[in-house]
């Protein structure tokens, strides 16, 4: 098991996180843009969790993905992948050149993600509102085991309109596990519309407190603010919600908080600026 | 008597032979939980959660949670045994079935407990009639559907060493231990011949077999010589079985399930690209009126009578 983030300095650290990040964009955008489709919005707006995750937080080691006491990574928005991919294979779970495969004839990079494809995948997610009973039933054993890894799952913000997500919420609460991280990825759009438009989620923070966790609300595009909240602690004795509010599309102008881009494939221009726009973050 | 009948009228409920044989295999590998969704009582599970607290897992009433945790323990290493109504289990969580368990291929074994009709005068949001016709449809998952208490042992062994999914279908109704050679043994994917015949082939699984077995004497005084397949394995299924025995030129399916898609029609889909012959498929055929598990049993001809009489008319069918 090891780290990348076991660097001393915060501030290389964050800069490392940083430029993780604006590969991964890049990365996932030329896949969505070479596949002709794919989810860029949502690979936009929870990319800087990612990076976070992989670069500081998380003890996984892509020589061995399935080593009993790594950290676990859940994608439950799994129509993320493109962002996914990127991230394992800049971690090097996978070979970069394996990216330019991706939704392709036969491809292991599926539209969404599956764990015996690709290495580093935890749960065959896509269907929403199944990462977080799974991620539940990971921390479950876990703390049977009383092992020491944690277990982190990602969810959409829209994606907790599924009524599965409060089972698992309720039952989180109840185990009191404190190996278990939520991070909500709160770009505040789904599908069609906003979020609040179509089925309203707030008060998101008290739901969850309510529910028995303990909730942070982050700048989800804030590396330093992402390594602050999943800092662990031992005073805790129950699961952590973090509420990452991020910007759909985030770090391509034409992109940002626009409910159309939740599909859709850059044009050429568009890809070309696009990265232009990625170099300079 | 002959070697057909049961071995003693003495009536079993496969739960108890599924708790028991969980206790020992849980004794010895500490990877084996449990999850429930509030159904220790109905599952038999009481024993097993005051011995093991700590391995036993009550999501409450909520099955998508209760399958996708499930999913979650086989990812941390555990063989989680998940317990519950079959109804609820298959039909509520029937996408985690399908996503976090089968496609994931996780190493859940899925119990399925009081299907049919076993719950009868509670009607059909409580029967499940259907769950082996929409599981069957998974790749990856095994499905057993036990016929006696011996059977039952057997396929929860089996179910704990199997590496992948297994959906294990236990009923309540009480059933007699069927006669069996000593050196019987139960394998996933591999149908049982329990008697051997010319005429025409009974395929029938979990709690039909014994009527199938009662037919089978009844057919033999009549001078009609029926196999009978105990085709508890329903996925993967037994092809040569199924062609063996439609190289009689007669089949009778017979199960405490819907007459759609269940073993019938997995029967007949193997029979239909091989040697096409006659099929009388015996189930249930709708939702269920008001009634006893044996009144409905009567009502819609799952008994040795029924059989016998489907077995006839298959026969008829072939000369024809």
């Amino acid at each position: 098991m090891h780290s990348e983030g076991e660097q001393p300095n915060r501030a290389e650290l964050v800069a490392k996180i940083r430029a993780r990040a604006s590969a991964i964009r890049k990365d996932a955008l030329k896949m969505v843009f070479e596949a002709r489709q794919g989810h860029p919005g949502g690979d936009m707006s929870v990319t800087d969790i990612l990076a976070a995750l992989y670069v500081g937080v998380l003890r996984v080691d892509p020589k061995a993905p399935r080593a009993p006491g790594r950290d676990r990574l859940i994608l439950s928005k799994g129509h993320a992948s493109g962002a996914l991919y990127a991230t394992l294979a800049e971690a090097g779970f996978l070979p970069i050149e394996a990216l330019s495969t991706y939704m392709k004839p036969l491809s292991m990079l599926n539209g969404h993600p599956n764990r015996n494809y690709v290495p580093g995948v935890e749960a065959n997610t896509g269907p929403l509102g199944h990462g977080l009973p799974i991620a539940v039933g990971v921390a479950l054993a876990g703390k049977m085991d009383r092992a020491d890894y944690r277990v982190f799952v990602i969810t959409g913000d829209g994606e907790l309109q599924e009524g599965s997500n409060w089972e698992a919420a309720m039952a989180a609460g109840h185990h009191k596990l404190a190996n278990l991280v939520l991070v909500i990825d709160r770009n505040t759009l789904q599908q069609g519309a906003r979020v609040a438009e179509t089925n309203d989620l707030e008060p998101l923070a008290d739901k969850f407190r309510a529910f028995g966790w303990h909730v942070v609300d982050v700048d989800g595009h804030d590396p330093d603010a992402l390594l602050d909240a999943f800092a662990p602690s031992d005073s805790r004795a129950k699961p952590l919600c973090v509420i990452a509010h991020t910007v759909k599309g985030k770090g391509v102008s034409f992109m940002e908080d626009q409910v159309g881009w939740h599909h859709g494939v850059p044009t050429q221009p568009q890809l070309d600026q696009a990265m232009e726009e990625l170099s300079r973050t | 008597m002959s070697a057909l009948q049961p071995t003693s009228s003495a009536l079993f409920d496969c739960r108890d032979a599924f708790a028991a044989t969980l206790d020992r295999v849980a004794e010895r590998d500490d990877r084996v939980v449990i999850v429930v969704n509030d159904s220790i009582g109905s599952s038999k599970l009481g024993a097993f959660r005051k011995r093991w607290p700590e391995r036993t897992v009550n999501v409450g009433i909520a099955e998508q949670n209760m399958v996708g945790v499930g999913s979650g323990l086989a990812n941390g290493g555990k063989i989680p045994f998940v317990s519950a109504a079959s109804c609820f289990l298959t039909a509520r969580a029937l996408e985690q079935i399908k996503a976090d368990v089968a496609y994931t291929n996780a190493n859940v074994k899925l119990v399925g407990q009081s299907p049919g009709v076993g719950y009868g005068e509670l009607g059909p949001t409580h029967h499940s009639i259907e769950d082996y016709a929409w599981l069957r449809l998974l790749p990856n998952l095994a499905i057993v559907v036990p016929s006696d208490p011996w059977e039952t042992a057997e396929a929860v062994e089996a179910a704990a060493a199997h590496e992948g999914p297994v959906f294990l279908r236990i009923t309540r109704f009480g059933v007699p231990k069927l006669p069996r050679r000593e050196d019987a043994r139960f394998a996933i994917g591999k149908a049982e011949t329990l008697r051997e015949g010319t005429d025409v082939a009974v395929v029938a699984c979990g709690v039909m077999v014994t009527r199938a077995l009662e037919a089978a004497d009844r057919l033999a005084a009549g001078g009609v010589s029926a196999r009978v397949v105990n085709m508890a394995s329903i996925a993967p299924l037994d092809e040569a079985a199924i062609q063996a025995a439609a190289d009689l030129g007669a089949i009778v399916t017979v199960e405490e399930h819907s007459v759609r898609g269940g073993l019938g029609g997995a029967v007949a889909e193997i029979v239909a690209g091989y040697r096409p012959c006659p099929i009388r498929i015996l189930g249930f055929p709708g939702f269920m009126p008001t009634g006893s598990p044996k009144f409905l049993f009567e009502r819609f001809g799952l008994t040795a009578e029924g059989i016998e009489t489907a077995a006839r008319q298959a026969i008829a069918m072939r000369a024809a």
